[in-house]
């Protein structure tokens, strides 16, 4: 059986396989389709889900977002970039 | 009132043939023949009005889809069309090289039902001998890098194996379980003193599903259906009648939920005369029970309106004789003692034998 990933700094997320991220035209918004659940992005999510390569690392991934966001705390990006990863690693959504 | 959302999802029941005979099952004690189901085309032209619509998702269900051989047909056009497709299946009637055909369609994910942690009872339940047939075919699912769900229907005479049910997903290698208290309409309400549990079973049950959540965070995902005949409030019954699901049965008739024929005197239009689009927005099935202005007291003042959307119709009719009426699950509804009464009373009398799901099953003699 699996253990329980746990995301950290050097963390190299992906979309687990068979899940899908789509724009939804008729709600204008960029969605994740897995298994029997559908979540809708927001642009903040959106931002993160796209760095999610399986290449990047978080820390990476935190830094590209700083840059691309600028004046965004550090520390604020790095823990909801976490929380976001760990959310979809916990519910089948990522693996790394 | 908030503006008429689009769907989430579609339901597509394409037949009600099945080899199994669960006394649970969610189809309508009548149900329809080969004859009369939509065909091919009909319902590739339904799914793409469905994802037109906004729907996002399709689960392929029935009966058991698996018996229509244009199924391979249908994956393809709903993945074509974009929709995310989901299969929900008794598994019996497939193997490898059809998971494989099914995979190269574009089919997403698998629910896989099993009727018991073990083959005696999963066999007598289900009526068919299947429960070894299954265990290969999640094999064969997994081999094919599909997502596997495992759906458990649990009631009173397989609670006791809950534990072993939740050890045989790990060991499939589901991703996720579905662990559903039986829902009382149709075939499960005809049988309803063979399967309702007691509460004790119930508390139970809940404190296991809890202690295996807690467990297998992160490695499986456990959905966990409560029969509501002993709880104070109400479920949201998919999450507010015609606001996120649809449903088309087999012969193309339109439904707000998979039960909602065992309403008497509610008629369903169907896509065989109508498109789906202007069925959803403005059919009177689904337009009586949406959004909260149909609500009698205690529900259209109470503060969960929103939240529970009042419970489930289905239910208000099967133990009150009137969908309008408030879900007798709420404890704040005159019907709840009632309710209450009926489950402790039909759990102690312990009665065993099913009327199984048959197609011949209700009907006259002569």
């Amino acid at each position: 059986m699996n253990e329980r990933a746990i995301a950290n700094a050097s963390s190299r997320p992906r979309l687990a396989a068979h899940r899908r991220l789509r724009f939804d035209k008729i709600r204008e918004s960029w969605t994740i389709q897995a298994p029997e659940r559908a979540f809708l992005l927001d642009e903040s999510a959106h931002a993160i889900v796209l760095r999610c390569n399986g290449e990047t690392t978080i820390a990476a991934i935190v830094d590209d977002l700083c840059k691309a966001f600028a004046g965004a705390p550090r520390d604020v990006v790095a823990t909801d970039v976490l929380k976001l990863v760990q959310d979809f690693l916990d519910g089948g959504v990522m693996t790394q | 009132m908030s503006a008429l959302q689009p769907p989430m999802a579609l339901l597509a029941e394409l037949t009600h043939r099945c080899p199994l005979q669960c006394p649970y099952c969610s189809n309508p004690l009548d149900l329809a023949r080969a004859g009369k189901e939509l065909g091919t085309q009909e319902w590739l032209r339904v799914l793409g009005e469905a994802a037109d619509l906004g729907c996002m998702q399709v689960h392929f269900s029935g009966g058991e889809p698996a018996v229509r051989r244009d199924l391979e047909l249908f994956v393809e056009g709903a993945a074509k069309a974009g929709l995310y497709t989901n299969l929900i299946t008794s598994g019996v009637l497939l193997d490898g090289p059809r998971i494989a055909r099914l995979a190269d369609a574009g089919l997403e994910h698998v629910q896989l039902s099993f009727q018991d942690s073990g083959a005696d009872g999963a066999n007598r339940i289900a009526g068919f001998t299947g429960h070894a047939k299954k265990l290969e075919v999640a094999a064969q699912i997994r081999g094919a890098g599909l997502p596997l769900t495992a759906n458990f229907v649990v009631h009173r005479q397989n609670l006791s194996h809950l534990e072993s049910m939740i050890d045989l997903a790990v060991a499939i290698g589901a991703h996720r379980t579905e662990i559903a208290h039986v829902q009382y309409y149709g075939w499960a309400l005809r049988n309803r003193g063979a399967l309702i549990p007691t509460r004790a079973q119930l508390e139970h049950s809940t404190s296991v599903v809890e202690a295996a959540r807690a467990r297998l965070k992160g490695a499986m995902l456990i959905d966990y259906v409560v029969p509501d005949y002993y709880a104070q409030r109400p479920k949201a019954c998919m999450g507010g009648w015609g606001r996120r699901f649809l449903n088309v049965t087999p012969s193309g008739k339109v439904l707000p939920c998979h039960a909602a024929e065992s309403i008497a005197g509610l008629s369903f239009e169907n896509v065989r005369d109508r498109p789906l689009a202007e069925i959803w927005n403005s059919s009177e099935a689904f337009n009586i029970f949406r959004g909260v202005n149909w609500m009698p007291e205690p529900c259209r003042s109470c503060e969960r309106a929103e939240i529970d959307w009042g419970g489930c119709r289905c239910q208000a009719f099967a133990v009150t004789g009137d969908a309008a009426r408030t879900d007798p699950a709420c404890a704040l509804s005159s019907d709840h003692a009632d309710l209450v009464d009926i489950a402790i009373t039909e759990s102690a009398a312990a009665a065993e034998e099913f009327v199984y799901r048959r197609y011949s099953a209700l009907e006259p003699a002569g």
